[in-house]
């Protein structure tokens, strides 16, 4: 049983980081229906910029209680991330807006290789380490072991979801964005800005993949400049299971795969026999996503067409 | 119109040139001998691989300054250096480029990556090869009998740490992790064969890949097996975030590895969680080598700090040389018929081979993390 409760544990952490990646793949589709495949390395970037400022800080005030440090590289690779994904949309998708559909997806990959590559030349082919600044309290939970930082990324996580979820149903900006999500000539004509509509769109769900990005090297201790690609593959793996252009959907998305990924890897090897062990992990989780596919082709939530934003 | 008439001439020239430079071979047991060394010199690598090429050099220099006579005839060692990048694409092209110039002999190359595809170039040539730092198993597993190396092989150290694992560390209930590349599944095999035969129990045998960063999967599931001991076979950007997880899943059993875990980046990667993880290295440490000290004089005199393999690339050379002596020529094929009778006291160890060309005196030497360093355990042979 504790053994089943640390997987679900697990699971949840590693859920709550596809979810956020995946809000950034589905808000996207939800509302130019293209598929930002460089969204991955804008997380991988949040991840670098946020070690850079985070190793300096570390240099410069070694005193600095470590939340602070952390909370310092936040909140420089978020303008970062914003900045980036604008120039992104900017350069790369706006002047391919009205070209067949497979234009943008193409400089989206081609963006995707540049910031791989980038990153490579800025911070090397070396895997970069997080600084141990974190504190590393434990609980015990129903037999499971439950450290502070896996609790705050959850809770971030579910915090970041919520804020969003008010932002989409709420706002003026958001009813902006779910208008031209259902159409942009109309949205126009109705007097929303959609050029700028979709700039925010971009802008938020990197300033989310710079939070995600954190998440990821504080929670493994590293950072790389290829770490993107698989996280992104994930996250969008995430988004279509919930429904590609839903919100909710990438929300549930990401929280299953993260936790059929670590059921699967933890029991498939006893369950089986041996026969299929642990390196199935992947394997796994993107089986169940073809069989969630074949029955329900628009994803779990995917028929709820009009609360995609 | 005036350019191409200058042009014309100059490339008849140039091809007549590089003609009679073809024309002009030396032939083997002339009285400059030619001896290829191959590591990469550019890229990630390049202290290790210049490391590699110096310790062959000092060799070549000693040689030449107390005078070789072969059959009778005196004659000079030239050593000719090249970089592969640890490429394995390159490995294969300067490897064809030193059969071409006419070498009798290549140390080399630094990596198994590349020491493989060179070793069918060498193999094809009839002319001997010795590593003096592959480790993979599938090097002297072809077959071929011009491939020999001084180091322990993969097979060696897996053996090792098994037994290490069960002997020293007590380990009753082990867990094996690999990666799943020809590196780690080989060592991890060979430590799984040597710990069951010491008598140790294999509770768990999971796998993870070259790219992963989360293990608390699986890591999970070996918990449920209360094993003393996690056994890696794979490198260090995996190891760290291992060991860093094992901490946080409440993981008390000890974390051991290979070489791919033995080196500084690891320890950056586990951090403060790197304490007490242990994990071997294949040769000794220089300075408990028989004849560490005194190379390191010699060579840090002319070349500077030793980086790694530079002692083996030495003995590599001295092996070669006394095969020679033996056969009273530098022919490729009445030397690789000495090679396997080399019995010869090296810097690093006694060198010998057995009917593969894997050395046989292969040690392994064990280290742990302590105080975010690693420290010398012990060795074993």
């Amino acid at each position: 049983m504790d053994i089943f409760t640390q997987q679900l544990v697990n699971g949840l952490v590693l859920g709550s980081i596809y979810a956020l990646v995946a809000l950034g793949y589905t808000m996207v589709y939800g509302i130019l229906e293209l598929i930002n495949f460089a969204h991955g390395e804008v997380t991988m970037i949040g991840a670098m910029v946020a070690l850079t400022v985070i190793g300096i800080l570390v240099g410069v005030a070694p005193d600095l209680p470590g939340i602070l440090v952390v909370l310092g590289g936040i909140l420089v690779a978020i303008p970062a991330c914003m900045l980036l994904a604008f120039g992104i949309e900017k350069i790369a998708y706006r002047p391919l807006r009205k070209a067949p559909r497979l234009a943008p997806l193409i400089t989206a990959i081609g963006v995707s290789i540049i910031l791989q590559n980038l990153a490579m030349l800025i911070w090397g082919r070396q895997y970069v380490s997080f600084p141990e600044i974190l504190p590393t309290t434990r609980y015990e939970f129903l037999g499971a072991h439950v450290s502070l930082l896996q609790i705050s990324i959850v809770v971030l996580a579910f915090t970041i979801m919520a804020g969003l979820w008010l932002l989409v149903e709420r706002t003026r900006l958001g009813r902006a964005m779910r208008a031209t999500a259902q159409s942009k000539e109309v949205a126009e004509l109705m007097g929303v800005n959609v050029d700028r509509v979709i700039s925010a769109t971009f802008i938020i769900g990197a300033a989310i993949a710079a939070i995600a990005g954190v998440m990821v090297s504080a929670y493994y201790g590293l950072a790389h400049y290829y770490m993107g690609f698989m996280l992104g593959l994930k996250a969008f793996s995430a988004a279509v299971l919930g429904g590609i252009g839903n919100i909710a959907g990438a929300m549930l998305g990401g929280l299953l795969l993260g936790v059929i990924e670590a059921l699967g890897a933890g029991y498939i090897g006893d369950i089986t026999g041996g026969f299929l062990g642990s390196h199935y992990q992947d394997v796994f989780a993107f089986f169940v996503l073809i069989g969630v596919l074949v029955f329900r082709p628009s994803g779990l939530l995917g028929e709820r067409v009009a609360n995609r934003a | 119109m005036k350019s191409s008439m200058i042009l014309v001439p100059a490339l008849v020239l140039a091809l007549a040139v590089s003609v009679g430079g073809c024309g002009k071979k030396e032939t083997a047991g002339g009285d400059v001998i030619k001896i290829g060394s191959v590591a990469p010199l550019t890229g990630p690598q390049t202290h290790i691989g210049k490391d590699n090429e110096n310790g062959a050099r000092l060799a070549v220099d000693e040689i030449n300054a107390k005078g070789l006579e072969l059959g009778g005839r005196k004659v000079k060692l030239e050593l000719l250096g090249e970089d592969d990048q640890a490429e394995p694409k390159t490995a294969t092209i300067v490897a064809q480029k030193l059969v071409d110039a006419g070498v009798v002999a290549v140390i080399g190359h630094l990596n198994s990556g590349t020491t493989i595809p060179a070793s069918k170039i060498y193999h094809d040539a009839g002319i001997p090869q010795i590593s003096p730092s592959a480790t993979a198993v599938a090097y002297t597993a072809q077959g071929y009998k011009t491939a020999y190396r001084v180091m322990a092989n993969d097979a060696q150290q897996g053996k090792a740490l098994g037994q290490f694992a069960v002997s020293k560390l007590a380990a009753k209930k082990i867990a094996i992790i690999d990666d799943r590349t020809a590196y780690g599944q080989g060592l991890a095999d060979e430590f799984e064969k040597a710990a069951r035969a010491a008598g140790g129990e294999i509770v768990a045998r999971e796998f993870t890949n070259d790219r992963a960063t989360d293990f608390s999967a699986i890591l999970t599931s070996i918990k449920g097996k209360a094993p003393d001991l996690i056994f890696f076979g794979g490198m260090d950007p995996q190891g760290g975030p291992m060991a860093k997880q094992m901490k946080s899943l409440g993981l008390t059993a000890r974390l051991l590895g290979g070489d791919g875990l033995q080196n500084v980046n690891f320890v950056k990667l586990a951090g403060s969680d790197a304490e007490g993880v242990v994990a071997s290295s294949p040769g000794l440490p220089i300075d408990s080598m028989p004849g560490g000290p005194e190379f390191r004089k010699k060579f840090e005199a002319k070349y500077g700090v030793i980086q790694v393999y530079a002692p083996y690339a030495y003995d590599a050379v001295y092996a070669l040389v006394d095969a020679m002596k033996r056969a009273g020529s530098a022919e490729p094929a009445k030397v690789l018929a000495e090679l396997p009778k080399t019995d010869l006291q090296g810097v690093s160890g006694p060198v010998k081979f057995d009917d593969k060309g894997d050395t046989t005196g292969g040690a392994v030497t064990l280290y742990e993390v302590k105080g975010g360093a690693w420290q010398v355990l012990e060795t074993v042979n």
